[in-house]
């Protein structure tokens, strides 16, 4: 992957915000179309005066047909644009499976490629938090990735925001760009100008001996902490492996990583049944891998995102408990996870200057 | 919705003249290939080398033929579960249709798709697919990005009656009128979906016209067994769509399947459509309709359309038998293609 130098930081809302203005100025196949694009806050600053930057035929409003749209944005893709469509949330989305699961995802497939390709980006934005509740918290990455011939990312940094956008716009696949909403004020340095990051790679994030944490999207973020805190605290050397497209899969980085650690943590944003821990982990038991330690997932239990902070703490994985495993699988330190440092803001927040309302 | 007994009201004006008997021999001749066709494979069906489900359009021939009439070869069209007449009307391949039907590598979709998916882009037919209502919003992509692009063509997405009872039915209607993209849908009503008619579907003063027509759209409507009817009302709605290019047009024609919903018999002996009804459009077959009209001109067609007829077996026979001589996909390209390169 080249890294050109970062410059400067931006929020990963910016970031998808000057990848959408670098695809629209680059290419004028491309345009942005979803409900609010146009709007003052512009899809959390995602779209934000690309109306005005690019014309209102270029970022595109529109009604309240989720099928109709995808299925629109994939005959326009058929016959030679690039469309982008929006969703503030996942749970709308659900609305167009039809379109993404029989048209989309097949229709290079089914017509042996006679039919042409579906070169469309999908945004969804997962929530979490502020009481979001449980249709607007949702994460169904497993469900997406279960669909052969969609391509699921979910970047977890600004700069991987940016160089997967474009890259999802160049491909000829359709592509579920998933992001969730705790990513979006995040900062961190991104590449100026036309950068692309290659979809179909994992990115071993930190290095480490003793764990292989493979998580991806916002647990990234928060097996990081988990690693850091087992580092300085407990002298456990920790690996993070950040699964940045869950279709198709980068598995021989994971491979790779678990055969040097021995030991597996998985920690999805997802339900834990049928869910993409579950694959990973199933993926390193067919292998023959022996491993030093039965593997391990954190995942959301089998129950739907409750609204309620009370509730919604117990239901989200957090850096404590990652940490709590990777103690156990490692078989000390674990009486360190009372001490783990309290998260700077209450748990249903992304960070203390969090607004809401959503 | 009128009574499926009678022919809908046209809102045809009335013809300055007749249609040229050329040209309407032309068209009957495409009817009558699409019918051979079709009764060749609902009579070889039960050899079982067909093997997937085929959705006969016997009997709907003339909207295909009278609608695609009026488009040229890169105009585009798509439709449905039945759409072996759309297909072949846009001047689709036989033998890549039949590969398809017969499950060999050279269908038109590798024998990926069989006879619910076909496709051929080179005659302008951009597929077909058996959700319904699901290629309407694709068909109006297909548009969109024509009419981005600056090229000027018409887009065709063919649906039955009960697409339009589909909320993306609405959902594209709504865009279509939203984004101003001129293109045609060609609503065949052929009264049943599976075996379920009209009346459980739609309340007694449903009005389809007016629905349409307050979301911004044009809608005609005419007896879709006269193929004179179609071709007119057609021909109308292309001058609309000249006239009025951010205005898309709803067709909706009135038809009858002759054979059952789904595979290669006929079914009205299970007693799920009244026999008036059966009655009615037995005597509105559209070729017979077709082949009278043109018999009062001139006696000798009728004699000309039984050589023709004899030709056109033939020429199906003779595909069907190089189809069955061609190799079936590999297995071991099962899993090619999942992703585009």
């Amino acid at each position: 992957m080249s890294q050109p130098a970062p410059v400067r930081e931006l929020s990963y809302a910016e970031a998808i915000r000057e990848a959408t203005a670098i695809c629209l100025q680059r290419d004028p196949r491309t345009f942005i179309i979803g409900l609010g694009v146009p709007d003052p806050k512009g899809i959390f600053g995602t779209t934000a005066d690309l109306a005005k930057e690019f014309g209102a035929d270029r970022a595109l409003d529109a009604p309240l047909s989720e099928n109709a749209l995808t299925g629109m944005v994939i005959g326009a893709a058929l016959n030679g644009l690039r469309p982008i469509l929006t969703h503030q949330r996942v749970d709308f989305a659900l609305l167009s499976l039809e379109q993404i699961v029989n048209q989309a995802a097949k229709w290079y497939y089914m017509f042996d490629g006679r039919g042409g390709t579906v070169p469309i980006v999908i945004r969804m934005v997962i929530g979490r938090g502020w009481g979001q509740g449980p249709q607007h918290a949702q994460s169904l990455s497993s469900w997406f990735a279960h669909i052969p011939g969609l391509k699921v990312v979910a970047p977890a940094s600004p700069a991987d925001a940016k160089g997967m956008f474009i890259a999802s716009v160049e491909d000829d696949n359709p592509v579920i760009f998933l992001e969730h909403r705790w990513l979006h004020n995040m900062r961190g340095p991104v590449p100026e100008g036309y950068h692309r990051a290659p979809l179909e790679k994992c990115l071993v994030v930190r290095k480490g001996a003793d764990v292989t944490v493979v998580a991806n999207s916002h647990m990234v973020i928060e097996a990081l902490r988990a690693a850091d805190f087992a580092a300085t605290r407990a002298g456990i050397d920790v690996e993070v492996v950040d699964v940045r497209c869950l279709n198709p899969l980068d598995y021989p980085t994971i491979a790779a990583s678990v055969a040097r650690t021995r030991r597996l943590l998985v920690a999805d944003d997802d339900a834990r049944h049928c869910g993409f821990a579950a694959e990973i982990i199933a993926r390193v038991c067919e292998s023959g891998q022996s491993l030093l330690a039965p593997p391990a997932r954190a995942t959301h239990p089998d129950c739907p995102s409750p609204s309620s902070a009370a509730l919604a703490a117990a239901f989200y994985p957090t850096a404590r408990e990652l940490y709590a495993t990777i103690a156990k699988l490692v078989g000390r330190g674990a009486e360190l996870a009372e001490q783990f440092p309290p998260r700077p803001c209450p748990v249903d927040v992304p960070h203390l200057e969090f607004p809401g309302p959503f | 919705m009128a009574n499926l007994a009678m022919p809908l009201p046209s809102v045809l004006p009335p013809a300055a003249e007749p249609l040229d008997t050329d040209l309407l021999w032309r068209l009957y001749l495409e009817m009558l290939r699409i019918r051979v066709i079709e009764r060749r494979i609902a009579e070889r069906y039960g050899e079982k080398e067909m093997r997937c489900p085929v959705h006969l359009s016997i009997g709907q021939e003339a909207v295909a033929v009278g609608v695609c009439a009026h488009l040229r070869r890169e105009d585009k069209a798509m439709s449905a579960h039945r759409s072996h007449g759309h297909y072949l009307a846009k001047g689709g391949d036989l033998y890549a249709m039949l590969c398809e039907l017969y499950g060999r590598k050279e269908g038109c979709c590798g024998g990926r798709g069989g006879s619910m998916h076909l496709m051929d882009q080179a005659a302008g037919f951009w597929g077909a697919v058996p959700i319904v209502g699901s290629t309407l919003p694709i068909a109006l992509g297909l548009a969109l990005a024509d009419k981005r692009l600056g090229r000027k063509l018409t887009t065709v997405a063919f649906l039955g009656e009960g697409a339009t009872e589909e909320g993306v039915f609405t959902e594209t209607l709504n865009l279509a009128c939203v984004l101003r993209v001129p293109m045609l849908f060609v609503c065949e009503n052929n009264g049943f979906s599976v075996y379920t008619p009209l009346d459980p579907r739609r309340a007694p003063d449903w009005d389809f016209g007016a629905y349409v027509r307050s979301h911004g759209s044009n809608y005609l409507a005419a007896d879709g067994n006269d193929l004179e009817a179609v071709y007119r009302l057609t021909a109308q709605a292309m001058e609309r769509l000249r006239a009025d290019p951010t205005r898309p047009c709803v067709l909706e024609f009135a038809t009858w399947r002759y054979y059952e919903h789904c595979g290669p018999g006929q079914d009205d002996h299970l007693g799920y459509r009244e026999e008036e009804q059966i009655k009615h459009w037995a005597e509105r077959d559209p070729l017979a309709l077709a082949r009278a009209q043109l018999s009062t001109r001139d006696p000798a067609k009728a004699k000309e359309s039984e050589a023709c007829e004899r030709r056109y077996i033939a020429e199906v026979d003779a595909v069907i038998e190089k189809v069955r001589a061609t190799p079936r996909p590999d297995p071991a390209t099962l899993e090619r293609g999942v992703f585009a390169p």
